[in-house]
């Protein structure tokens, strides 16, 4: 059971944390970041352990957006059933996803994800009627305390990485690391690799859509421009995954800290600090810097995105041995 | 009829015809070898039989039953497990995992799939190595494992392709014995093989293929004997 | 009738510098199986090279001289500081490349974003806003001009790559890296060379369209997008698929805005991405063989 020991106190540490906590902004931060674990963690199952590397993720987020709003705003069906058929619906756009991009292999496969995702953003956007087209959905949020949303994404995001535990070491699982390690070989062990990646997906697809519900829910606002967006969501997604460890059960939770911990600093100039230290010391030069480091975040981004990949392109996790020899200079012995 | 025959074979790619019209019986039980020099349409026969690709004519029948065209993993689901002339290891993978992903194809449960996948490894002489990463084995040991995970579907008829190749004498001493104790077993086998010594040894008939087309079959002493296999293979070494 | 000769002629003239914008790619595509998903952003900085250039008084075909270069440049220094380190990286996923890419496209739009500020710039020339008039088709200046330059390019590169011993070592690189590398060709050098090239053709493209187009930092991610539609459709490491692929992109879109109205135009160029991977998977290329 020792292995479960660090999972375990940090389950702990995020259960207890919004009764110690009092900070409307902290809890925000949490939230996303738990949005993150299940978003990156799902992506993880389709890419990090079948191989299929999807760059249109953002689909299956914005599909569960819409499903969970229009639910509401045209038939009034509480945002509680929309979780769970946002889900269901991005599951269902899976298979023709999966039925277009799976014939194809590689980078191929990767460019026509992309394709999707971006083609699904631009109907959203010309289906006036029905979506609300560029003017998006809003909804009145059921909770007004944050508190309610937080334990749902803990909860979300303790299924979701359960579930994939639950997967890891059972047939579908071996199935799916299989596929990835080479879809002839697996065929010829009698591996149905278009039935298992079809699974993989359906599965991925189903919590990253209940994660754009929950959203929903949560903002009370989206529109085709956000929620479908290639950077925000589809990249984002892969680079949570990949900073914290792809084909590893807990690399995206790290990965959802290390990027919500990113994006937050460099949209806060190091969280007031530099401004702080402008006014503090009377010169413009730390404003002027806090401002630059706010647009340059996603600057930051992509420079972290070449570094990941040249330096640590197993992830935190994946390279864990590798970083405690270089930056902590411990040696295994001998 | 036949445990297994191949009848008509015919695969074109384009204007490349690389099977031409292939017909061999395989009786249960048996070894059977097949025997051409490179580029015969060996690994493109095993290629159809097991499901690659389909034929552009001819039939594949197994038991009494037509499975040309049929997918792989359904043609292995029916009995027929094959190996890889370029070896194929599930690299990030154990060794045991390589063979319980293919005991699965036989059980449902991850017990019922590891004690399969330890008895197969034990079966192969993989045992020492089980936890080693597949793509970490040397060229034999990959060989090997090629072997145990096609065993661990079970197979009924099993197609080796070149499983000798690139093995020093001492390996190749222990790849026949195991060749020898999978047809005690009860497999009945299909064996590629380039190294003469082996293939001459074990088999119990071969069929000889140039160009695609057949050039002879009988016993290992007819098949040797025989004047066109000889001027097919006019140059080459028999190990 | 006219409206539809005039949208045929639209159509042909964007397909033009369409092509040019896929050759670049097709090439890297081609050669070193590597996704660039930053090619429009190197089409964005030498249409900003060519604005920088504009306000101190140069023309933008002169631009071509001063863009093209430094695109090489930048292109070759990419592929081998940050490129072909990659080939060597063990990873689970051998999509990393794209992904690099990704975050390059990324910071080359911050770049731009941060010199220049978000705002639509745009280049004044005398004659290049002018149409002209055949019949009763109206001709404009700058895609006509850009239309017979880029097929200039075109046929150089055809000819290069055909008859010259570094167009050979790159389709030798292209077929059989492995095989090249045995019969003496520096694969690595060629890589190098061979990014440079599509980065310089790709800006050549840039400066082409600088003319009738606005510039902004983010305007990168459609035109790759365009890129990848052409060069899927033309099959990959085809010049002449280039071609082929440009025209039909460029009349598909001239089309849609027509027949259906703007906002389909990018939908188009998307549906038929989609159609080429699923039913021509080879692209033009595989149909004629060249």
């Amino acid at each position: 059971m020792k292995k479960y020991l660090y999972p375990l106190i940090l389950l702990a540490f995020l259960a207890l944390l919004p009764l110690v906590v009092e900070s409307n902004y902290f809890l925000h931060l949490m939230i996303l970041f738990l949005l993150w674990v299940v978003i990156g963690s799902s992506w993880n199952i389709l890419a990090g352990y079948t191989g299929q590397v999807s760059f249109g993720h953002a689909a299956f987020f914005g599909v569960g957006a819409y499903t969970a709003g229009l639910l509401f705003q045209h038939l009034q069906i509480s945002p509680w059933w929309g979780m769970a058929l946002g889900g269901v619906v991005a599951f269902l756009i899976g298979l023709p996803f999966g039925a277009i991009c799976f014939p194809l292999r590689g980078a191929y496969f990767a460019l026509a994800s992309l394709a999707l995702g971006e083609g699904i953003r631009h109907i959203t956007t010309i289906a006036e009627g029905f979506t609300g087209g560029m003017m998006g959905i809003m909804i009145m949020p059921t909770f007004t305390s944050k508190v309610p949303y937080y334990y749902i994404a803990l909860g979300l995001a303790i299924f979701s990485v359960a579930s994939i535990q639950a997967i890891i070491n059972s047939k579908p699982g071996y199935y799916f690391v299989s596929i990835r390690e080479d879809q002839d070989a697996a065929a010829s062990l009698g591996i149905n690799t278009t039935l298992y990646k079809n699974v993989s997906l359906a599965i991925s697809a189903f919590w990253t859509g209940m994660a754009g519900a929950l959203y929903m829910n949560y903002m009370g606002f989206i529109d085709p421009h956000v929620v479908f967006s290639l950077h925000d969501y589809s990249v984002m997604a892969i680079l949570v995954a990949i900073v914290g460890g792809v084909g590893t059960i807990y690399g995206p939770t790290v990965g959802a800290f290390i990027m919500v911990a990113f994006q937050e600093i460099f949209r806060t100039g190091f969280f007031g600090l530099f401004e702080y230290l402008g006014k503090a010391t009377g010169s413009s030069i730390f404003t002027t810097l806090s401002g630059a480091i706010h647009q340059a975040h996603v600057l930051g981004f992509g420079i972290l995105v070449i570094v990941v990949i040249l330096y640590l392109p197993n992830g935190v996790v994946g390279d864990w041995e590798k970083i405690k020899r270089n930056v902590f200079r411990i040696n295994p012995a001998g | 009829m036949a445990h297994f025959r191949v009848e008509k074979l015919v695969k074109k790619f384009g204007g490349l015809t690389a099977v031409n019209d292939v017909t061999f019986d395989v009786e249960k039980g048996e070894i059977f070898g097949l025997i051409g020099p490179n580029g015969s349409g060996k690994t493109t026969t095993f290629n159809m039989i097991s499901g690659v690709y389909p034929p552009t004519s001819g039939k594949v029948i197994y038991r009494d039953r037509e499975i040309q065209g049929m997918k792989s993993h359904r043609i292995c689901h029916l009995g027929v497990g094959r190996t890889f002339q370029v070896v194929k290891p599930l690299g990030r993978m154990t060794v045991l995992d390589n063979v319980i992903a293919a005991a699965f194809s036989r059980v449902n449960t991850m017990t019922e799939a590891r004690g399969a996948a330890l008895r197969t490894l034990e079966f192969c002489g993989l045992s020492p190595v089980r936890e080693v990463l597949a793509k970490s084995l040397p060229i034999a040991g990959r060989k090997r494992l090629e072997i145990a995970r096609a065993m661990a579907t079970r197979p009924e008829l099993l197609l080796l392709d070149e499983t000798a190749a690139g093995l020093n004498p001492t390996e190749l001493v222990e790849a026949i014995e195991l060749i020898r104790k999978i047809r005690e077993n009860g497999t009945t086998i299909i064996i590629i093989e380039h190294i003469m010594h082996v293939i001459m040894t074990i088999s119990d008939r071969i069929h000889a293929i140039n160009f695609g087309q057949t050039i002879a079959e009988g016993t290992p002493m007819e098949v040797a004997a025989n004047q066109a296999v000889i001027e097919a293979y006019l140059g080459t070494d028999y190990a | 009738m006219d409206v539809f000769l005039q949208t045929l002629v639209a159509g042909i003239l964007k397909g033009g510098l369409y092509a040019l914008i896929g050759i670049g790619m097709t090439l890297i595509m081609g050669v070193m199986g590597i996704i660039n998903l930053a090619h429009g952003q190197l089409m964005m900085l030498a249409m900003y090279v060519t604005f920088v250039l504009n306000t101190m008084g140069v023309d933008p075909y002169i631009s071509l001289f001063v863009a093209m270069p430094l695109l090489f440049l930048l292109g070759m220094a990419i592929q081998k500081f940050l490129l072909n380190p990659l080939i060597k990286v063990e990873t689970i996923l051998p999509e990393n490349q794209v992904l690099m890419t990704v975050g390059i496209g990324m910071v080359l739009t911050e770049i731009a974003r941060f010199a220049f500020s978000s705002d639509y710039k745009y280049i004044t020339t005398g004659y290049a806003n002018q149409t002209f008039y055949l019949g009763n088709i109206s001709f404009s200046m700058a895609l006509t001009i850009a239309f017979v330059i880029a097929l200039a390019f075109t046929a150089v590169m055809f000819w290069f790559l055909l008859k010259t011993d570094l167009g050979r070592s790159i389709r030798a690189t292209a077929q059989d890296k492995d095989a090249a590398t045995l019969m003496g060709v520096n694969t690595g050098r060629i890589t190098v060379v061979t990014f440079g090239l599509g980065s310089a053709l790709v800006a050549a493209a840039g400066c082409l369209l600088a003319p009738v187009y606005y510039i902004f930092p983010d305007l990168g991610g459609p035109f790759t997008a365009k890129a990848f539609i052409i060069t899927i459709l033309g099959g990959l490491g085809s010049t002449v698929g280039a071609i082929f692929g440009g025209v039909t992109l460029g009349l598909a879109e001239s089309m849609g805005a027509t027949y259906f109205g703007m906002e389909y135009e990018d939908i188009v160029g998307l549906t038929i991405f989609i159609l080429v991977l699923l039913f021509l998977p080879g692209g033009f290329k595989r149909l004629t063989k060249v």
